[in-house]
């Protein structure tokens, strides 16, 4: 074995080196993609470059589709008839390119369909050591499985379609060590918001980022896919975990993993994938998870995070001129200001959905504290399972009536009001408690105004009317029920 | 994909950092199927007026608005541009709104990629020269900036100079205006024959065999 060979890995070095195809002098690498995930509304134009260049798509086996950026979510009818003819277009515009090119695709009524990056996962096509593209920057979420996967753009989509490559550079690699016991209250998505919080939304350009340590290994695959969620938030070009137990456990049996004796020998690789205890990293960061407490957004940028028991930043918080006039910006499209208490926020509309906070867990999580209470008066509060999977487990747990019963509307799968491409959208002046993943202007709808927070963050905000510290709420609301 | 090499243009100064893509191309117009048509939607919700019914109503104060602006080639951004969505759609509006270049201290990723695969040239120059071209232009509309891709430098018309550094394959891409596409397939057969021994060692397969 060569010094080179012997050179301990990681993660990621690994699931790159394992999908090298070519490597030519001064080129970026040709880069081997395993799964491509393919939605309604960045495939259209690539669609359309194969026909227009004659190519064929190469591996419809290695392709999956489904549609969720814009399909309503109002009722079963409403998605098979879409009243938004622009939508409609682009819905219509997939069925027919999946059905031209031979590729399995999940339509809005389809008992797999969903959010496209919770149902690779609820597939069991997403699995450890795979690399796994899509034209949405959520594919992080994937790299909760040990896969290496990121988001890319349209030229891109048609590249992946021609080739079921990429040319690629190596990225840098970023170590994320989160120890210690998550504190009673705060969730998965208080870490990754306060990571964003800590580093920026530049923080980890250019680099994977793996995160590791005792609190992530004692997450959920729902946790750890939150968590990888929101990479890109920080600009990483993907995030990964090394896959456990848990990971082996949540995919055993899923209609897409291999079976009996091949069960067990993809398991024999798996193994052989987390980094090595000796390997190096490019960049480090420790997280103590003991000292984090529930997060929330104040401004128009994810790392805009504060905790609940705090204030809204101020001036003399921003770390440099740049900060500065983000900070002015955000005070006067959020409409708050600068000392004002977190909790004194007072919101109008809750959302509980997307592929970062849409997942079964996130559901039971939010049903708990909302069961045996009400939306407080004029709250729109939507819960928007991220799958029709997620849909029916909820269904047959009663969740759903729970939800209802407390003021809820209770709706059908899709990203809905986490982009608003769907009529689920804030009206200008509007203020969301979202448990998406983007508080940018506008993101939920022009003029609307958002904050991030975790599931049982945006629950207890929902009843309260303002922002509420989870962990205070929750003893008493014990004490009460005693 | 266009050549490009050397660009003489006046600059737009865009001075906020953090511009994400949900800014560049608001989500409404992702709805399109077309790869075209996106330049007049570009910086839809900064650059027409929230309370006309339609939103037409250009807002006078939004530096794209002003006619002294009108025509420039170059935007003049702060850190971390083009964060967020990966929506190739803020690189189409960009330039067929008519921008062939962006000068910025950072890019994100994503963006970075998909400008690229659209012939524009992304420079990455250091906060300080930003700020001497952003304050030039904010002064001058009239500032006259060119970069050119070869030599890998940026002057202005008054005596400032810098060079920038680019991924030598991106730029031969730029220079000649070659899509990707046709250049990985040079590498055909080297991809059958990975292609026929990667699943079975690696356990790659998206669905079981």
């Amino acid at each position: 074995m060569s010094a080179i060979e012997s050179t301990p890995k990681t993660l990621f070095e690994k699931v790159w080196q394992q999908h090298l195809v070519a490597e030519p002098a001064g080129e970026p690498s040709i880069f081997y993609i395993d799964l491509h995930l393919v939605h309604e509304v960045t495939s259209p134009q690539a669609f359309d470059g194969l026909r227009l260049a004659g190519r064929k798509l190469r591996r419809p086996d290695r392709t999956l589709a489904t549609v969720d950026h814009n399909v309503p979510t109002t009722s079963a009818q409403d998605r098979l008839v879409i009243a938004d003819q622009i939508s409609a277009k682009q819905v219509n515009a997939l069925r027919k390119n999946c059905a031209e090119f031979g590729i399995e695709f999940f339509d809005v009524q389809d008992a797999s369909q969903g959010i496209v990056h919770m149902i690779g996962p609820e597939l069991g096509a997403t699995k450890p050591g795979m690399t796994i593209v899509c034209g949405d920057s959520h594919t992080s979420t994937h790299g909760a499985f040990g896969a290496l996967a990121f988001g890319i753009g349209t030229s891109e989509v048609e590249h992946v379609m021609a080739t079921q490559t990429l040319p690629q550079s190596k990225p840098k690699t970023f170590r994320i060590t989160v120890d210690g016991e998550l504190p009673f209250g705060v969730a998965a998505k208080d870490i990754i918001l306060d990571i964003i919080g800590r580093i920026g939304t530049d923080g980890a350009t250019g680099y994977v980022v793996e995160y590791a340590g005792s609190a992530i290994r004692a997450l959920s695959m729902e946790g750890r896919m939150t968590i990888c969620n929101m990479s890109i938030e920080a600009g990483a070009r993907a995030g990964m975990i090394a896959p456990d137990e848990t990971t082996f456990a949540y995919l055993k049996g899923r209609r897409f993993c291999p079976q009996g004796a091949a069960w067990d020998e993809a398991v024999a690789h798996w193994r052989t994938l987390p980094s090595h205890a000796d390997a190096k990293f490019d960049r480090e960061l420790h997280v103590d998870a003991a000292a984090l407490a529930p997060s929330v957004t104040w401004g128009t940028s994810p790392g805009m995070t504060t905790t609940i028991n705090a204030t809204v930043p101020t001036l003399a918080d921003a770390k440099t001129e740049a900060d500065r006039k983000s900070f002015e910006r955000a005070y006067e499209y959020m409409a708050l200001k600068p000392g004002m208490p977190i909790e004194e926020i007072k919101i109008d509309t809750v959302f509980l959905g997307s592929c970062t906070n849409g997942r079964i867990e996130d559901l039971r999580a939010a049903a708990s504290v909302v069961k045996g209470h009400h939306v407080a008066a004029k709250m729109r509060a939507l819960v928007v399972p991220g799958s029709q999977a997620v849909k029916r487990q909820a269904e047959s747990e009663g969740l759903d009536a729970i939800f209802k019963t407390a003021g809820f509307e209770w709706r059908e799968p899709g990203c809905s009001m986490c982009l608003g491409m769907n009529p689920d959208i804030l009206q200008p002046g509007e203020r969301c408690a979202s448990t998406s993943n983007r508080n940018f202007e506008g993101r939920q709808g022009r003029g609307g105004r958002t904050h991030l927070v975790s599931p049982e963050m945006a629950a207890v905000a929902a009843i309260t009317g303002h922002f509420t510290d989870i962990r205070k709420w929750k003893l008493n609301d014990s004490k009460e029920a005693k | 994909m266009k050549p490009i090499n050397i660009l003489t243009s006046t600059a737009v100064p865009l001075p906020f950092p953090n511009v994400d893509t949900d800014q560049i191309i608001p989500k409404q117009f992702l709805k399109r199927i077309e790869r075209t048509g996106y330049g007049e939607f570009l910086f839809f919700d900064w650059r027409y007026d929230l309370d006309t019914p339609d939103h037409v109503e250009e807002r006078k104060d939004f530096v794209l608005n002003k006619p002294e602006y009108k025509g420039a080639e170059i935007l003049i951004a702060e850190k971390n541009f083009g964060c967020g969505s990966s929506r190739e759609h803020a690189a189409w509006a960009l330039h067929q709104y008519g921008f062939l270049a962006v000068i910025a201290p950072s890019f994100a990723d994503i963006f970075f990629s998909n400008a690229g695969k659209n012939g524009m040239i992304l420079v990455r120059l250091s906060e300080a020269d930003v700020q001497t071209l952003m304050e030039r232009s904010t002064a001058n509309p009239a500032h006259k900036i060119t970069i050119n891709l070869e030599a890998q430098t940026v002057v202005d018309d008054q005596g400032f100079s810098s060079t920038f550094e680019v991924d030598p394959f991106r730029k031969y891409c730029l220079l000649n205006g070659l899509d990707d596409i046709g250049l990985t397939l040079r590498h055909e057969s080297e991809l059958d024959a990975f292609e026929s021994k990667h699943n079975e060692e690696f356990w790659s397969a998206p669905k079981a065999s």
